[in-house]
């Protein structure tokens, strides 16, 4: 039950005029999967998800949710499938109770009265319902389109950059509710800019100019790339990356805040590597450890590689 | 901790931004209340918070946009409150979204802000050959802004607003949303210019933001909760408090997990839990606690904390405070 696939693309291509906004895309999804589709702005994101939501016609390759095109049956896919997205519709001028019933009307869902209630439970909106939704705040609204989304029940929600923006409490309030609702069964597929959100999910799609630079789980990130990182706490922080950056095992040097991320490949002991070094030239070394690599890491080695495409399989 | 002043790594510590008991009141809502605190030449300091924690309102009292109810501030040896106009020469604003003129050219760009910053001929060529050279545009002066990738945008953005070399720049979620690659060349030249003694002050959500930061402050409901540098906030949590837990059916363990007396926190992480543990002696309990309720076998790992751990603590503590 759990390997049933539920999206599905394969070759997929985005074409806006002259420019490719999806470049051959091949993802799966699986039942109960919270797949996290991770990469920078523009890099085809939104027109993976609109395609695999069946709102939009890929250009070329297959996009496929419950076995069947996304494109095809899309009047039926919208009864199994939600999707949320980054700026969602809602009615300014309806209550919350309002706003919700459109949805469920609109889907035509049996017995909405009682799933409305459930959902106003669970997004903490009870207190509100008869609130115009014009006077809800942004973290409110968001929770409102949410179960709108949910009204029909589907089996799979897409979302797109729901946490954009958003404060850490707000964004850590969001991530509780979506554990929630895998809790009940639901499958995710979510698109996000920041990489430390990869550790919320059970897979990770990094996605950049089109592509699916790697299919991974987060515990497996560190191993996208050889080598491993050293973090270097030294005073003299410039001349140590200077001198770093010279080394022969070392491959990059990066800064971050008072420290260095420095990556350090085909050695035995990275540290020692980095403290030799250090201290033959005199540079007082106040902290060096290895720390594990995260997914900025990946990303800048990735990106780097002559050829992207040939990487990680999914994992399964 | 408010009036929290992290100890200098330089012994010559030069303040350049200061607040002191600073407060600003919209009738009977307090927006910021007494926040105190200093920030050094050349430190990149972040500046956090929810939204309607009261961050732009004490940055817009730093600017010498907003008079303070009561309290004092300086930037660059200036009084906020009765030197506003010297301050708007010696401070430079950046955000991600409003700087540039995307119909414009590079050049038409830099011209227009030079302008505003009044640096002209001579002064004008020298500033705009640097900002061509740092941010690598030398050769698409003529290029409409629009058409440039937003690596080049954002380094360009941060260029106009140093025209007139202030001794501080305010940064507005400078690097959301572009790639790690830009965000990298972005921050190497955030740092050169904090070496060159430029004090960067930054207001993100993004932790891959706040992690760049020399030292990083937390507001919340209009008070300072924490300033210190990333390793002094991520030590609230003693080693071993911060645990990741593999299980069978982590999204249903999870609730499991959250009732028991050991754990202050917990969450789903994908197919993980994280939890949050007073001491590190309750991994074992936790372990049995949930092979006990048949989500075995269970394995359990001490985990660093991220930023966000950390914010959610203090402001976690500071409710509880208020409430109680």
């Amino acid at each position: 039950m759990s390997d049933e696939t539920l999206l599905a693309a394969r070759g997929l291509v985005v074409r806006y005029g002259s420019t490719d906004a999806v470049r051959g895309v091949d993802l799966e999804v699986r039942r109960s999967e919270v797949v996290g589709l991770i990469g920078p702005d523009g890099g085809g994101k939104t027109s993976t998800l609109r395609v695999l939501a069946g709102l939009l016609r890929a250009t070329a390759g297959e996009a496929e949710a419950f076995g069947a095109d996304t494109w095809r049956t899309r009047r039926a896919l919208h009864h199994r499938l939600g999707y949320l997205a980054q700026r969602f519709a809602l009615y300014g001028d309806l209550t919350v109770d309002e706003n919700i019933q459109f949805f469920a009307l609109m889907y035509g869902v049996p017995a909405w009265k009682v799933r409305r209630t459930e959902l106003l439970e669970l997004v903490g909106l009870e207190d509100f319902r008869s609130r115009l939704a014009d006077r809800l705040s942004g973290g409110m609204k968001q929770k409102l389109a949410l179960a709108c989304t949910l009204i029909h029940s589907p089996e799979i929600l897409l979302l797109d950059e729901p946490t954009t923006g958003v404060d850490p409490v707000t964004r850590r309030e969001f991530w509780r509710l979506l554990a929630d609702l895998v809790g009940e069964g639901l499958t995710l597929l979510i698109a996000t800019p920041y990489l430390d959100e990869a550790e919320r999910c059970t897979r990770v799609l990094l996605m950049h100019d089109g592509r699916i630079l790697a299919d991974a789980r987060p515990q497996e990130i560190p191993d996208l790339m050889p080598g491993s990182i050293v973090e270097v706490t030294a005073e003299q922080r410039t001349r140590a990356a200077e001198i770093l950056a010279e080394i022969e095992n070392v491959a990059d040097v990066s800064v971050f805040g008072n420290t260095l991320h420095v990556r350090v490949e085909g050695a035995r002991d990275p540290v020692a590597v980095v403290r030799t070094a250090l201290g033959d030239s005199g540079v007082p070394v106040e902290g060096a450890r290895p720390i594990p690599a995260g997914l900025e890491d990946a990303f800048l080695y990735l990106t780097r590689s002559p050829e992207p495409e040939v990487l990680m399989e999914a994992s399964s | 901790m408010s009036g929290a002043t992290a100890e200098g790594r330089h012994p010559a510590r030069e303040i350049v931004v200061s607040a002191s008991e600073l407060t600003r009141t919209f009738g009977d809502f307090v927006a910021v209340d007494h926040v105190s605190f200093e920030v050094a030449r050349g430190e990149i300091f972040g500046f956090l918070g929810s939204n309607g924690a009261g961050k732009t309102t004490t940055i817009r009292m730093l600017c010498g946009l907003l008079r303070p109810t009561s309290g004092k501030g300086t930037v660059d040896g200036f009084d906020i409150a009765t030197e506003s106009a010297a301050i708007k020469t010696r401070i430079g604003y950046m955000s991600q979204k409003f700087s540039l003129y995307t119909d414009l050219t590079v050049d038409e760009n830099l011209r227009f802000w030079a302008g505003t910053y009044r640096v002209w001929g001579r002064e004008f060529e020298r500033r705009r050959d640097w900002a061509l050279a740092v941010t690598g545009l030398e050769t698409r002066r003529q290029a409409l802004v629009a058409d440039l990738p937003g690596g080049f945008r954002q380094r360009l953005a941060l260029s106009c607003a140093l025209l007139h070399e202030p001794p501080v720049v305010f940064l507005d979620e400078p690097t959301g949303g572009v790639d790690p690659e830009a965000r990298r060349d972005f921050w190497d030249l955030i740092d050169d210019l904090s070496e060159g003694g430029v004090t960067i002050f930054v207001t993100t959500h993004s932790m891959d933001e706040a992690e760049r930061c020399h030292r990083v402050a937390l507001m919340h409901a209009g008070k300072l909760l924490a300033l210190d540098t990333i390793p002094r906030l991520k030590a609230v949590f003693p080693e071993g408090s911060v645990l990741e837990l593999e299980c069978a059916d982590a999204a249903r363990a999870v609730e499991e997990l959250e009732n028991l007396s050991e754990v202050v926190d917990a969450a789903l992480f994908g197919d993980r839990l994280r939890a949050v543990v007073e001491s590190p002696e309750a991994a074992a309990t936790i372990e049995r606690s949930l092979v006990a309720a048949g989500f075995g076998p269970v394995t359990v790992n001490p985990v660093a904390p991220s930023l966000e751990d950390v914010f959610i603590r203090f402001i976690h503590e500071a409710e509880e405070a208020e409430s109680s």
